[in-house]
């Protein structure tokens, strides 16, 4: 039997599955498109214009135009492809950990060294 | 026939190709991770494979969701880095191996691995970060790479026991292949590291200290884990140890652990290195 037949939550975390991945297939392939620089570039000078032509649902545009990280998972984005979009607007993996995780950049980069202890 | 030389593990994350950009092997952040390489250096000075198979898992450079496959194997005469998006390096083509691929695969689907066969692909940080840290300076072009890629983006993804399997298969086809070539074979990723959700930055000290160990002369041991036990216990990115195995089944015979490092944190994972040699 499959391990995602698993009801049990994992606490904090998200499964892409397949539930995730119709759910956020629009907005992962925008996401995904954003490899090329025009896309990056026809994305910031009209953000709006960008999420419609993909087909955003009203949710998802919100949370894009709100930088809402997890706000983008529960819609159904891949953190791979959520990757690019915030790696366009100049963040790193610990500046979103933080901001999932409601720390400072450096609160978070203190637990990361703690776990190493 | 081709020769299994040996077989290494390692990180492959972005931050680690953004410090050998910014060389900053030396200062304190790195040093002990770079640290790490330099007997490695030392043994493929000493070796000198012919071929490198690297496994790694493409983060959404080459495949999309619209097509995922489960595994997938390069059979192309090179592979081309790309723009992934946020900024990191492009580094020079590798330079592929379509008569000893081919073969792979041929062997493969006949062993019941029905994998996908690219003819064209383009290969992320999860290549390129080892083939930079495996040979400082971008100085591979004397290699031939053949990439192996294994979903680790989309659920379900296959279990670190048929990962295993997997590697044993290309170990077998890789012997029985007609050459004289060296082969050295990279497993790539990991350890524990979580990037998303309420609980970003989970690591397991004692899980990937445990796993290096085990996977050296007990592999059997972590295969009976499920991809779900592994999202629980090292993270939602956890399940990139099975490229770790899929890189040890590919050694049928005697090994030898010549080194070992680990470097917590790196970015936000724990990063291991392994060097197995292959009598």
């Amino acid at each position: 039997m499959s391990y995602l037949n698993n009801p049990k939550p994992i606490a904090g975390t998200t499964l892409f599955d397949g539930k995730a991945a119709r759910k956020g297939y629009s907005l992962n392939k925008m996401c995904f498109s954003f490899n090329e620089q025009n896309a990056r570039d026809e994305f910031l000078s009209n953000e709006g214009a960008y999420c419609e032509k993909f087909g955003l649902s009203v949710k998802q545009k919100l949370a894009i135009k709100e930088r809402d990280v997890l706000g983008l998972i529960d819609l159904g984005g891949n953190i791979y492809y959520l990757a690019k979009f915030v790696g366009m607007l100049g963040l790193n993996m610990q500046d979103i950990g933080a901001m999932q995780t409601g720390k400072t950049v450096e609160e978070f980069k203190a637990m990361l060294a703690k776990a190493g202890e | 026939m081709a020769k299994i030389i040996g077989a290494i593990g390692t990180s492959h994350i972005p931050a680690i190709g953004k410090a050998i950009a910014g060389n900053l092997q030396e200062t304190p952040y790195w040093k002990n991770f770079f640290d790490g390489y330099k007997p490695i250096h030392k043994w493929l000075e000493n070796n000198q494979p012919d071929v490198v198979v690297v496994f790694y898992n493409d983060h959404g450079l080459d495949f999309f969701i619209d097509k995922k496959p489960t595994f997938a194997i390069g059979a192309a005469a090179s592979y081309q880095n790309s723009d992934e998006g946020w900024g990191i390096k492009t580094i020079p083509e590798a330079k592929g191996d379509e008569d000893m691929s081919w073969h792979i695969c041929n062997e493969l689907v006949d062993d019941e691995f029905d994998i996908t066969i690219c003819q064209e692909l383009r290969v992320d940080h999860g290549l390129t970060v080892p083939l930079q840290l495996m040979w400082p300076g971008n100085n591979y072009s004397h290699l031939k790479v053949i990439p192996v890629a294994i979903n680790c983006e989309q659920h379900p993804m296959p279990s670190p026991k048929r990962c295993f399997d997997l590697g044993r298969s290309i170990g077998k086809a890789i012997e029985s292949y007609d050459s004289d070539q060296k082969v050295l074979v990279l497993g790539t990723g990991g350890l524990s590291h979580q990037l998303e959700g309420e609980r970003a930055g989970f690591i397991n000290k004692e899980f990937d200290l445990m796993c290096m160990d085990k996977l050296v002369y007990d592999p059997q041991d972590i295969l009976g884990y499920s991809i779900r036990d592994l999202v629980e216990i090292a993270g939602a990115q956890g399940p990139e140890l099975n490229m770790w195995l899929s890189m040890r089944g590919t050694l049928l015979g005697d090994i030898k652990q010549l080194h070992h490092n680990y470097t917590i944190p790196i970015s936000n994972t724990g990063a291991g290195t392994l060097l197995l040699e292959q009598k």
